[in-house]
């Protein structure tokens, strides 16, 4: 709200550009940004077939490096974007923006050609050819032109080397290294157990289960969005949106105490951010029930697990009773598919990962912390 | 026939030459297969491969891309070790020599951003795994495979991360240890690890929880710096070494590059 006001008042103060960057400030505010990424994320997925076609891919090329470089002018932007270890953020655009549009491309083509009842692109499996020549050669070819773009890179930029450790001295921001920034950015929203060690450790674990979760026998071994999309889905949703968005939140949009700032905003270490989070046990004992947060146990039960009833039930509810309502509602046709095993991990996973969104958007419109906050054991949720 | 021409025929129909390649020079079915059979390294591969499977746009070049830099990795990073010292004396003033009067200090600039392109390239891989589905029977090991070999480049990544001892460094590893100190029941801030405890003594704590477990101390100093170090050089490589060859193994056994059944 003040931030929309803020923007609007400097819309009308300044002229042209400082109104184009406090507009584009205004829209990377967390909520927006992560809202417009999924929103973009889902158009893509829904036109896949449309939004593939090279014109179009030509055209978001051409404006992203319009924009992008425009944004250089910018001496916030530039201070950004030419820290030698953000580099591979800028290459990360450019390459994970050509190659997602490459997938969907041949995955349009395929599914076209199916439907008309054309052979795929990777038809002919006993069309042979030699590895020597056909596909050393290529390897060459990829291993010198890596080597020589290794070479560019080194000679143009030099390796960061920043003032000697200091143990005394925290830098603030103090970043993990890029490609760990959505981790970072997850302990925001939850405490170090779940976003340093569980969530990562979930992942990990469920990477290596989506072949003994996936069924499906189609798609295997060529391009297809058609007859796959709940996988695709997933795995566009959990690698582009919580993995990568996070990764550019982290870059771009967070700096000093780890606050929010636009891209185009200078990183003010002194701005004063007021904020006061609040637990679910709070919103219930305090402002549903009136009286004051339980201090003393009942039914034999610690006071800490009574005052967290409310939370352990909504926790409960979630990964117990919400399975088996998905089981019969969206995912009847999935679960009946997979069989009980299958269905309950892949639904753990899928709540996990919903859960990390749900949380974000909590905290960023109601300022909510904890679900259930048994701070005693150290034990939040 | 020009002398060069006639020179090189004399090198390869030599014993020298005979030695080292078995097969004459591959310009026909049978040499050609013969010259990837008969050599250690290109016997990797198959002898003849589906033509759809080595399609740029459908590899992406990817796989084999990762394990190239991770083999200029393992060049630069040795090469780099004859100079570098992981003590907190001298590591941070080794590095300012490779940048400042070594020759070939050029060396750790490839070696880092080798490091950023090597974590792009398996994300792209595994990107491209996934949208073609090559993950699905037979090749659901090899996918865990790779989700290992996904977690130990990222672990390599983050390893040598401290090597340099300079702000950067020791902050993003005091960011990155410290969800360690975390851990459910192994590190002294994580959960429940309170209620491990004989008659009311502690036996988790700062002292011997998970996160002193990874920085052999209580905070970022020159034991971490050892331990990183090792781990960097010696023992993570061995192990995504031992790993590559296990993922490369399953490919040909679960029938090459993955295509239509």
């Amino acid at each position: 709200m003040m931030n929309s006001i803020l923007a609007t008042e400097s819309l009308l103060a300044a002229g042209g550009v400082e109104a184009i960057k406090s507009g584009i400030n205004w829209i990377c505010q967390p909520h927006w940004f992560f809202i417009l990424s999924c929103a973009g994320t889902g158009v893509f997925l829904a036109g896949y077939r449309t939004l593939t076609k090279p014109a179009v891919g030509i055209f978001v090329l051409v404006a992203f490096t319009i924009a992008y470089s425009l944004s250089a002018f910018d001496p916030d932007f530039l201070s950004i974007i030419i820290k030698p270890d953000n580099i591979p953020i800028t290459l990360m655009f450019y390459l994970f923006g050509f190659f997602i549009w490459l997938g969907f491309r041949q995955s349009a083509l395929n599914d076209q050609a199916m439907e008309e009842g054309k052979p795929l692109m990777e038809a002919g499996s006993d069309d042979k050819v030699l590895v020597w020549p056909d596909l050393v050669y290529t390897e060459l070819i990829a291993m010198v032109l890596c080597t020589v773009f290794l070479m560019v890179w080194a000679v143009v930029l030099r390796a960061p080397l920043e003032q000697p450790a200091d143990p005394s001295l925290a830098p603030n921001p103090a970043k993990a290294p890029w490609y760990f920034l959505g981790l970072q950015e997850l302990l925001v929203y939850f405490d170090p157990w779940i976003a340093g060690v569980l969530l990562p450790g979930l992942v990990i674990v469920g990477l290596a289960a989506i072949p003994f979760i996936d069924k499906n026998p189609r798609g295997n071994g060529y391009y297809t969005f058609k007859e796959r999309k709940f996988a695709v889905t997933m795995f566009m949703i959990g690698f582009v949106i919580l993995w990568l968005v996070l990764i550019v939140f982290g870059t771009f949009l967070r700096g000093p105490n780890w606050n929010f700032f636009g891209p185009y905003e200078y990183w003010d270490a002194h701005r004063p951010v007021a904020l006061l989070n609040i637990n679910l046990s709070e919103i219930f004992w305090v402002q549903w029930l009136n009286q004051g947060i339980p201090t003393e146990g009942r039914w034999g039960l610690p006071h800490y697990v009574y005052r967290e009833l409310p939370g352990i039930a909504v926790l409960i509810g979630y990964f117990f009773v919400l399975p088996g309502i998905l089981r019969v509602t969206v995912f009847k046709k999935l679960a009946d598919q997979m069989g009980f095993i299958r269905f309950a991990l892949m639904v753990q996973l899928f709540l996990w990962m919903a859960l990390i969104p749900i949380k974000m958007v909590l905290r960023w419109g109601w300022n909510f912390k904890y679900i259930v906050a048994i701070t005693e054991l150290f034990l939040n949720f | 026939m020009s002398v060069f021409s006639r020179f090189g025929d004399w090198v390869r129909e030599g014993q020298i030459w005979g030695s080292v390649f078995r097969h004459g020079v591959p310009r026909d079915r049978r040499t050609r297969a013969m010259a990837v059979l008969s050599n250690v390294f290109l016997h990797l591969h198959p002898v003849a491969i589906r033509k759809s499977g080595i399609r740029l746009s459908f590899t992406w070049c990817m796989g084999g891309l990762t394990f190239f830099l991770f083999l200029v990795e393992v060049v630069t990073g040795v090469l780099l070790m004859f100079y570098y010292r992981p003590t907190v004396e001298y590591a941070y003033f080794d590095i300012q020599g490779l940048r400042a009067h070594v020759t070939l200090g050029l060396l750790r600039e490839m070696h880092r951003w080798g490091a950023h392109a090597m974590v792009i390239a398996i994300w792209l891989h595994m990107l491209r795994v996934f949208l073609t589905g090559s993950y699905k029977p037979p090749r659901e090991f090899n996918w865990v495979v790779g989700v290992i070999l996904l977690v130990l480049t990222l672990l390599l990544s983050f390893t040598g991360y401290l090597l340099p001892w300079d702000q950067l460094a020791m902050w993003a590893i005091a960011v990155g240890s410290n969800m360690a100190r975390a851990t459910p029941v192994l590190g002294h801030e994580g959960p429940l690890a309170q209620l491990v405890q004989i008659g009311g003594v502690p036996l988790v704590h700062a002292g011997d929880d998970a996160r002193f477990g990874l920085l052999a101390g209580t905070f970022v100093g020159p034991n971490a710096l050892l331990r990183f170090y090792v781990l960097h050089c010696i023992f993570i490589p061995l192990v995504v070494g031992v790993l590559i060859a296990v993922h490369f193994w399953r490919i040909r056994k679960d029938g090459g590059i993955s295509g239509p059944l």
